[in-house]
């Protein structure tokens, strides 16, 4: 087979690469930077920001946080949005059309003033502890990214195998969770990680809802570049980025990526 | 025969529509009843409320004796067969077949063994390890139908269950339900749209419409005396004419149609005939020929039926499909005559019609 692509697409696609991977890059580089300051290319070559991080108190607190509050707040996003992802799609001719729109409303709305009205009416009116209000800001945040993923991993399910089901014997409850979630199971690991990854990266609701205390690491970043200018911000920004990859790894190998295209 | 199935007085409503009227229906011990119909019907509707899965509006339905009507639906104890197979995609064939047994804490040894049988009955022992997904549509069925029978249940339903497969292996599955049902004596109610399918297949068959069933009888009365012009039509009868006696002579009777067309009828052949009546004739009922008796008509579009040529004929008494000979085709617009033939006419008394 011949193929003549077009130099211009040629060109096309590389510089598409390169603004998209160039920043990951020089954010790796500056990372690996063994000068006190952020720079790029890097000067010498050395581990010891990525070892910084582990020294700073504020550092090894905050990533606790955010593992603790990223897994909660998935936890109650998938106890929520699983069921209204079911109950959407199974009785999709009965109900009206704007309550599924309602599920992605967090994601139409932005997010600092999402944060802003959840400061305003959890943590000050409720006197809700900073814990929680993060926790509960995040489930809000995270919950359109499990509806949608569920929904579309629900859209190929034939509801009438969970009436065969029921009329073998097995109860409606024991149903969905005997024959409706093994069949979705792609769709709520896929919505479990897109979860935690929105969670684990969130800036704009964090910022309003962290208070004394009690902070998640992204807000810990930028209140270290405040007041410090070494590549530690580049060497965390790098393990978030590690993370991200791994878990993107670990679903490609067990799911193939086409989960994140649908 | 004692009533395994009993719907009594049914009534059911999707939010303020009405999908079924005063419904009844009654199903003997090991006897196969199809609700054939139109989409909209109401046969799915109706099989549905037995299976549990929707509540009437009021009635009763009984299975055994026992009251139904309230009762959960995995409580129900009914086989279901469904159009799509809904097999369960995660599990085996054996793990498909057994998990009714499972349901009712039949597990080890008696439960590999009761499916087992059941998969050889099927013709299907090989196929246990499968997926769903690697097996061919016809086998996909024949598991639905195993899981179903397996839990021996005392009825046993089927929601147009031949409907995917190809025109071939519809034909042999029905074959074959039909023989297992027969086997097993499990009273079946078989929902479908398809006139043959029901007809070769049901002990009886319930012809529905707008919520209603038309008419409940053996396959070969529903083809031969329709109770109404419903049925009628639907078996085929596709000229009804209406016509009153003008004279009676014995055994003959001289009735007149729409526009002055007469005709005399043998009560002997057509069975009694009342003063006011329609005469329902298949395309096969009404010969056409070129001589001096029957309905006057021209002829229109000549079609090849391969057994015979079709034509549709303009008559006095209305718009009129009718039969002719291979041997002597007619043209477009050529004078002929209508004649009935008994064996392919039926008489409808004037409240069928109604």
């Amino acid at each position: 087979m011949t193929r003549n692509i077009h130099p211009v697409l040629i060109a096309l696609t590389v510089l598409v690469f390169i603004f998209l991977v160039g920043p990951l890059i020089i954010v790796l580089g500056a990372a690996l930077s063994d000068t006190s300051y952020l720079t790029f290319p890097p000067q010498g070559l050395s581990l010891r920001w990525f070892g910084n991080i582990f020294e700073i108190e504020a550092f090894r607190r905050t990533i606790v946080t955010s593992l603790e509050i990223a897994f909660l707040s998935t936890g109650i996003a998938l106890l929520v949005g699983v069921p209204a992802a079911y109950a959407l799609n199974r009785y999709r001719i009965q109900l009206p059309g704007w309550l599924s729109t309602l599920f992605i409303l967090p994601v139409l709305v932005p997010e600092l003033v999402l944060g802003f009205s959840l400061l305003k009416n959890v943590a000050t009116q409720f006197h809700a502890p900073i814990f929680i209000s993060l926790v509960l800001g995040h489930s809000l945040l995270v919950l359109p990214y499990v509806v949608r993923v569920i929904s579309a991993s629900l859209a190929a399910f034939d509801f009438s195998i969970e009436e065969a089901a029921i009329s073998l014997g097995s109860p409606r409850l024991k149903t969905f969770f005997t024959i409706l979630l093994p069949n979705v199971r792609s769709g709520v690991i896929a919505a479990f990680i897109l979860a935690f990854i929105t969670s684990i990266n969130d800036v704009s609701i964090s910022i309003f809802l962290t208070g004394p205390g009690i902070s998640t690491l992204p807000i810990q970043i930028l209140a270290h570049m405040e007041q410090f200018f070494d590549p530690t911000v580049a060497s965390v920004s790098v393990l978030l980025m590690g993370l991200t990859v791994a878990v993107m790894a670990a679903v490609e190998r067990t799911l193939g990526l086409t989960f994140f295209a649908k | 025969m004692t009533q395994a199935l009993s719907i009594q007085n049914i009534t059911a409503h999707y939010g303020t529509t009405k999908v079924l009227e005063n419904l009844s229906l009654e199903v003997g011990e090991g006897e196969l009843v199809s609700l054939l119909g139109a989409s909209g019907c109401g046969k799915t509707t109706t099989l549905r409320l037995v299976a549990g899965f929707l509540e009437p509006t009021s009635g009763k339905i009984e299975l055994g004796g026992k009251d139904l009507t309230r009762l959960p639906a995995h409580q129900r104890n009914i086989g279901l067969v469904f159009q799509n197979y809904a097999l369960f995609p995660h599990l085996s064939v054996t793990d498909n077949v057994g998990f009714g047994l499972k349901q009712r804490g039949v597990t080890g040894p008696a439960k590999t063994k009761r499916v087992n049988a059941m998969l050889e009955r099927v013709g299907l022992a090989p196929f246990g390890d499968r997926l769903p997904g690697a097996l061919s549509g016809g086998q996909k069925q024949r598991v639905a139908l195993a899981r179903a029978l397996v839990i021996e249940p005392p009825l046993l339903m089927f929601d147009e269950p031949l409907s995917n497969l190809d025109a071939k292996l519809r034909v042999d599955m029905r074959v074959e339900i039909r023989q297992l049902q027969r086997a097993n004596g499990t009273t079946s109610v078989y929902v479908t749209h398809d006139q043959e399918e029901a007809f070769s297949i049901s002990d009886r068959v319930a012809i529905m419409h707008a919520g209603r069933i038309m008419q409940l009888d053996m396959p070969e009365t529903l083809y031969q005396r329709p109770a109404n012009a419903f049925v009628a039509r639907f078996v085929g009868f596709e000229n009804l004419i209406p016509m009153m006696v003008v004279a009676r002579d014995g055994d003959g009777v001289t009735a007149e149609a729409a526009g002055g067309v007469r005709l005399t009828l043998s009560q002997d052949q057509f069975g009694a005939i009342p003063d006011a009546f329609t005469l329902a004739c298949r395309a096969d009922g009404l010969a056409v020929t070129t001589g001096a008796d029957g309905i006057p008509a021209t002829l229109g579009l000549r079609t090849y039926l391969g057994r015979a040529y079709q034509y549709q004929c303009d008559t006095p008494a209305g718009h009129l499909t009718a039969n002719g000979p291979l041997t002597r085709p007619l043209e477009i617009g050529a004078a002929a005559r209508l004649v009935p033939v008994p064996e392919q006419c039926t008489i409808l008394a004037p409240e069928a019609v109604a």
